[in-house]
């Protein structure tokens, strides 16, 4: 089973894990293919190679969507939430790590156990809250709702990592004159890279990909609409007409499919490393 | 200078690291979680919170003896996480085992069974919606298998279905790297020992490997049932709970009644059930698959 050679039996196994392999991207071809297909020709072969490719069908989406600015704003929030998430829950965890107290540890056990609340249960609530303080449909308000959501992993996370760093090299730091805040950030933090690179692919995954928070807390503010926002109500005025819908579709998965092909090791590393510490 | 900066003795170093972290904290997750269990008793409608009443235990009453939605969407969303976990799970073994052998696309193959993971729920429901409608029916009137014929989507029973492919396509990538990190740190001389002692494939199976890779077991099983309990995008855009309500997970229910019957105070009240049933099935999940890890 872990045998390292190659043998025809490995070969028997190679030809039925490719197989299965296709399987798992046929969807991707089927919506891709149909994509520059016109509705009738969809409609009646699905499963044929586009006879004529009809271009048009991603420029109406593009404008109808306003694709720019969606995009825009999805990457616009998940940058700001994954910046501030990263420097503030590595702050707190480096707090609660090197200055261990009765408080700090009912912070962290706090933040734990937040994480199997599931969001459902706090969204109705939530919008309440993000209205009283005026910060529904702004930037902040929903950039602050993931700092809020994201912090309890983030911080389990660099906490893990920061307990392995040696004490030593901050001691050194501070005998030279460092004040505890010049110690974490041109000490500890570049230590941290490793955690950071996880912490920032989770995170980005996440929030790039989430659909019900911006929902509920951009509420009607049409300028800050995100991908799947935007596709999802493009789906509702456009159930059926499948040129159009696909061609969104392969847009919308288009940007993160991307970031993941490019950066693939560092995402399979940082998910397996954030779930198994998780 | 050293001095005035040591002088409030943490406190200030305490506010400046710890302080932004909590802020967002509690006000997004702490205050909102508190105040659910006041809302849960109201008959809040979402706008007008002044107009609130306190319902005592009206909200409670009703979700317990007339709103059998409820019920079903929860024994739905429990069989679905049975049976996706199991699925998902079993894929993934599998898959590792397959990828940990001399294979020479084994990297291309890693890359493809991962990559519907990276993408939203909300998306691979779209997606899927299209290869169940208009992909399986193609391909049914070109090959005739029946299962492509069958009205995909369209019965309570196709639509249950068409949600745990679509869950394990999506999950099944993610724990195989779970279960291929475990696998690998498995001391090969160990295999080999069992094996020159007859161990033979399935003996070999249940009582080296899952022993040795239990807590990624553990780990997988974890959150597969919890993404399963907790499924909410891929039911909104792939079935939208139907047809008619025979496919609403537990989560869509809460949204459906809140966002759409405008009741917040029992959306908020069954949002709370929802809470306990998670931690209770997580919780008890974890316990059973610990035990078993000591033990092993």
């Amino acid at each position: 089973m872990n045998s390292s050679r190659y043998r025809p039996s490995t070969f028997i196994l190679e030809i039925a894990a490719v197989l299965l392999a296709l399987v798992f991207l046929s969807p991707f071809y089927l919506v891709l293919t149909n994509s520059v297909k016109g509705l009738k020709e969809i409609l009646v072969d699905a499963a044929s190679f586009p006879k004529a490719v009809q271009w048009e069908n991603y420029s109406k989406v593009w404008a109808a969507i306003d694709f720019p600015q969606a995009f825009w704003n999805s990457l616009q929030i998940t940058i700001l939430s994954v910046i501030f998430i990263v420097l503030f829950s590595s702050m707190a965890a480096y707090q609660i790590v090197r200055k261990p107290s009765r408080f700090n540890a009912f912070v962290f056990m706090l933040l734990i156990s937040a994480m199997i609340i599931p969001f459902q249960s706090l969204m109705l609530q939530l919008v309440r809250v993000i209205s009283m303080l005026e910060l529904r449909g702004e930037l902040y308000g929903i950039v602050a709702c993931y700092l809020g959501f994201g912090m309890p992993l983030s911080v389990f996370l660099f906490h893990g990592f920061i307990k392995t760093v040696p004490y030593e090299l901050e001691e050194a730091a501070r005998v030279d004159g460092s004040n505890p805040y010049g110690v974490f950030f041109r000490i500890v933090f570049p230590l941290l890279l490793p955690i950071i690179v996880t912490v920032i692919i989770l995170n980005t995954l996440w929030i790039w990909n989430d659909y019900l928070l911006p929902v509920l807390v951009i509420g009607g503010n049409k300028d800050l609409t995100t991908l799947p926002v935007a596709v999802t109500k493009f789906f509702g005025q456009y159930t059926k007409k499948w040129d159009l819908a696909l061609a969104g579709l392969v847009m919308a998965i288009t940007p993160i499919l991307l970031f993941f092909l490019s950066l693939q090791n560092y995402i399979v590393e940082g998910v397996t490393a954030g779930s198994i510490k998780g | 200078m050293r001095k005035a900066l040591h002088m409030p003795k943490g406190w200030g170093q305490q506010i400046v690291f710890l302080g932004p972290c909590l802020i967002f904290f509690l006000t997004i997750v702490v205050a909102p979680f508190i105040l659910g269990f006041y809302y849960s008793s109201t008959d809040w409608n979402g706008l007008d919170l002044d107009k609130a009443v306190w319902t005592g235990s009206a909200n409670w009453r009703r979700i317990f003896t007339k709103d059998d939605k409820f019920w079903e969407s929860l024994y739905f969303t429990l069989r679905f996480t049975a049976v996706s976990v199991l699925a998902a799970n079993i894929l993934a073994l599998l898959l590792a085992f397959v990828l940990m052998t001399a294979l020479k696309t084994k990297k291309l193959l890693r890359t493809i069974f991962f990559m519907p993971n990276v993408i939203g729920g909300i998306l691979l429901g779209y997606i899927w919606q299209f290869i169940f409608t208009k992909g399986f029916a193609t391909i049914g009137e070109m090959t005739g298998i029946h299962f492509f014929e069958l009205p995909w989507l369209g019965t309570p029973g196709t639509g249950f279905w068409g949600l745990v492919i679509v869950f394990v396509w999506q999950t099944a990538g993610y724990m195989m790297v779970i279960y291929i990190a475990a696998l690998a740190g498995i001391p090969k001389d160990l295999i080999e020992a069992a094996k020159i002692d007859g161990a033979r494939a399935p003996q070999l199976f249940k009582s080296v490997y899952v022993p040795l890779i239990m807590p990624a077991i553990t780990i997988c099983l974890f959150l597969t049932t919890s993404n399963a309990f907790k499924m909410f995008d891929l039911n909104l855009s792939l079935t939208k709970g139907g047809p008619g309500t025979s496919t609403q997970s537990l989560a869509y229910n809460i949204y459906a009644e809140a966002l759409i019957n405008n009741r917040y105070g029992l959306g908020t009240a069954k949002a709370l059930l929802f809470f306990f049933a998670v931690s209770l099935i997580t919780v008890t999940q974890v316990w059973i698959t610990k035990r078993k890890e000591v033990s092993a």
